[in-house]
């Protein structure tokens, strides 16, 4: 069976099944296990409105169980047997993984990751999000720059691979330092640096993204409070500065973390980009290199990467009861 | 805060040159691998994509043929033209492959052993041997050739190199994993919002939580999972991993913007007598149609965009790569140098999203907006 027809299928399962279940066992739930009409009506329709929640909820909830919390436990557990998963090393897994040159690099690189492109990507958006603010054609401008955000890190890193090819007849940055009379070299392949110009990739990414919350944060401050400034005297960067950034502060903020999250997860674009040579490894694709070969190691990896995310996780918890309380 | 504080025309200008210059920066490698898929493959080693509306510097090699030799005294000549239409001009020509480009055009070059070769602008040569010539000659010259654009990139990309059927995984994959966690993320997104029930604030918590779990965890228990269930690395596989990592986000989106719906009409119609199941579908489920698109469009994105989960939960024979995949795995290796064909690849995969992200643009927005201004 082709794959497409495979697909088709699984649409008109995954959608038909979804309906059915939902309405079947609505009419379960209404006719047969607690029936109105008959002398208990009005407890057997309380009784009914305490199962439905949990009906709406079934199958995602079972879906997100299987695919997301299980595999919190699975990993951590898997990650303490060895390489083909018969035997119990406790943490051998994480005490040699932390002695390995490789995964200190991929972990300062992370660190850097995780530094740069968070605040790159937000500083450039916010900048963008001002400028763009009263101009006639700052939507084409903000559309243009958001463009990237369709893109795949895959695609990116091919249209960034371009820019930095070695040749001074391809790549751009070597036709400028060739036209300045400088010798090519290789920006992916020059220690340290390297990093940054692979950072640069997922900022040109990112930025849409936080232009597009930005923007709108900055639509949503009071007339008032701007005007008064600028009444007061205040040139427009201190408007900016002191009036408009303080007033989105908590904004800027989730546009932080969610980019920060973000960076956590990509490993598509050192893979394509270098794969992780050059000392340019970070823990996602460090974790790629061993997946298919040790599991042991690459579950190992996976958790380290859970634990940085752990902290940012709390504080969203916490700010959506703050929210929902309110 | 012009129109407000007088016009300060000097800051336009400067925000207006910024504005333009940051758009110019970001747009110029996209728009630079653009331009190459659409160059011959020797015109993009030759020059930059920057000059590739100008003629392009080329060196050639002509075999003049020796069946035309003709004997003139105790000189053998070969004569004729390097360009086989005739058009095109010769800017310089050299006689051995180490130095193809050693003298101008019009100039009678001294080769070894008493030949000498001459070739003018407009193409003709002059070939002279005080010996018999034994093979085709060899004649270096470099000509300017006319820019020039086509489609063979993406002719050859898609006819020899299986983009087509990588295109049409792509799809496979995509939307059933976009379809799928629609519906079962809307009907929980109501549950969330409208329903009372003990849990309802440790399930909302639990979702944000899950919102940023780590793929990466997922993989090694749940490729062992469906190996062990025996779904194994197959499309159903994908399709259920691409629905179970897209439901927080869909139920988190889809719950914001349910919460915000008018609390009149769904209690009014609760009074009527509805249910909630006819509440959700009659009601709910149309007026959140610009939160369901938008989550249709961010799902749509990331599974298309996907490499990760591709490589993890699809075989890996070149049968079923994604273009992701073939790109990075495939086509970044064995056509590493061929950036005609590596640019055209990209674009075959980037044209879908940048159409969906430039005609949904709106949806997009409005649902990144919900994710995070809350």
């Amino acid at each position: 069976m082709s794959p497409m027809i495979q697909g088709m299928l699984t649409i008109l399962i995954g959608v038909g099944g979804c309906v059915g279940y939902f309405y079947a066992s609505n009419l379960i739930l209404d006719k047969v296990i607690f029936p109105v009409g008959s002398k208990n009506s009005g407890r057997n329709i309380n009784r009914a409105n305490m199962v439905r929640p949990w009906l709406f909820l079934l199958p995602a909830l079972c879906a997100m169980s299987l695919y997301l919390l299980y595999p919190v436990v699975g990993s951590f557990y898997r990650s303490l047997f060895n390489r083909s998963g018969e035997l119990f090393i406790g943490f051998g897994n994480y005490r040699v993984m932390f002695a390995d040159d490789g995964f200190q690099t991929a972990l300062v690189n992370n660190f850097l990751w995780v530094l740069v492109v968070p605040a790159g990507a937000t500083f450039l958006g916010l900048l963008v999000a001002q400028l763009t603010d009263r101009l006639v054609w700052g939507n084409i401008a903000k559309s243009l720059i958001f463009m990237p955000m369709a893109i795949s890190f895959v695609g990116a890193s091919l249209i960034w691979k371009f820019v930095y090819a070695n040749n001074p007849d391809i790549g751009l940055i070597n036709a400028i330092r060739d036209s300045f009379g400088a010798a090519p070299l290789d920006p992916l392949q020059l220690p340290f640096w390297n990093n940054f110009f692979l950072m640069f990739i997922l900022v040109w990414i990112q930025t849409g993204f936080a232009m597009v919350i930005l923007s709108a944060a900055l639509r949503g401050i009071p007339e008032e409070t701007v005007e008064a400034a600028i009444i007061d005297g205040a040139n427009p960067f201190q408007v900016f500065f002191r009036i408009k950034v303080p007033q989105i502060k908590g904004t800027i903020v989730v546009v932080w973390t969610t980019i920060t999250i973000l960076v956590l997860k990509v490993f598509d674009i050192v893979y394509t980009m270098t794969g992780g040579n050059f000392g340019t490894d970070i823990l996602p694709s460090y974790m790629m290199s061993y997946m298919f070969r040790d599991d042991g190691r690459a579950t190992a990896v996976a958790f380290v990467i859970m634990v940085i995310v752990l902290p940012v996780m709390i504080w969203n918890i916490r700010q959506a009861r703050a929210e929902a309380e309110r | 805060m012009n129109s407000i504080a007088g016009t300060k025309s000097s800051l336009s200008w400067v925000v207006n040159i910024s504005v333009v210059m940051l758009v110019v920066i970001w747009l110029i490698p996209t728009v630079g691998l653009l331009i190459s898929s659409f160059r011959d493959r020797d015109q993009i080693s030759a020059t930059g994509w920057w000059l590739s509306p100008f003629p392009v510097e080329q060196n050639h090699k002509f075999k003049a043929p020796k069946d035309g030799v003709i004997v003139d005294g105790d000189m053998r000549v070969l004569s004729g033209n390097v360009f086989a239409e005739g058009a095109g001009v010769v800017a310089r020509f050299g006689g051995k492959r180490a130095a193809p480009v050693e003298f101008a055009a019009g100039h009678t070059a001294k080769l070894t052993k008493g030949r000498t070769l001459t070739v003018y602008a407009d193409g003709r040569y002059d070939y002279r041997s005080p010996v018999e010539i034994k093979r085709d000659p060899s004649i270096y010259f470099s000509a300017a050739s006319p820019p020039e654009f086509s489609l063979a990139n993406y002719r050859t990309i898609l006819a020899s190199d299986n983009m087509d059927l990588a295109f049409i995984n792509t799809l496979t994959v995509t939307i059933p994993a976009t379809i799928i966690p629609i519906l079962i993320a809307a009907f929980a997104a109501y549950a969330l919002a409208w329903m009372d029930f003990k849990g309802r604030g440790f399930l909302i918590a639990l979702v944000v939580g899950l919102l940023v779990v780590p793929l990466q965890l997922a993989l090694v228990p749940l490729l062992t999972l469906h190996n062990k269930v025996g779904i194994g690395q197959s499309f159903l596989g994908i399709w259920m991993a691409h629905t179970g990592f897209g439901l927080p986000l869909a139920i988190y989106l889809l719950r914001n913007y349910m919460v915000g719906l008018p609390r009149d009409i769904i209690e009014s119609a609760k009074v009527d007598g509805a249910t909630d199941f006819q509440v959700f579908t009659k009601i709910v489920l149309p007026l959140s149609f610009p939160a369901l698109a938008s989550f249709a469009i961010f799902q749509f994105l990331w599974t298309w965009n996907d490499l990760l989960v591709a490589k993890v939960f699809l075989p890996s024979n070149s049968q079923s790569w994604v273009m992701t995949v073939k790109i990075a795995d495939d086509l970044l290796g064995s056509k590493g140098g061929d950036w005609g064909i590596l640019a055209a690849a990209a674009f075959v995969s980037i044209a879908v999203p940048l159409i969906v992200f430039f005609t949904m643009q709106r949806y997009l927005v409005r649902g990144l907006l919900a994710g995070s201004v809350k």
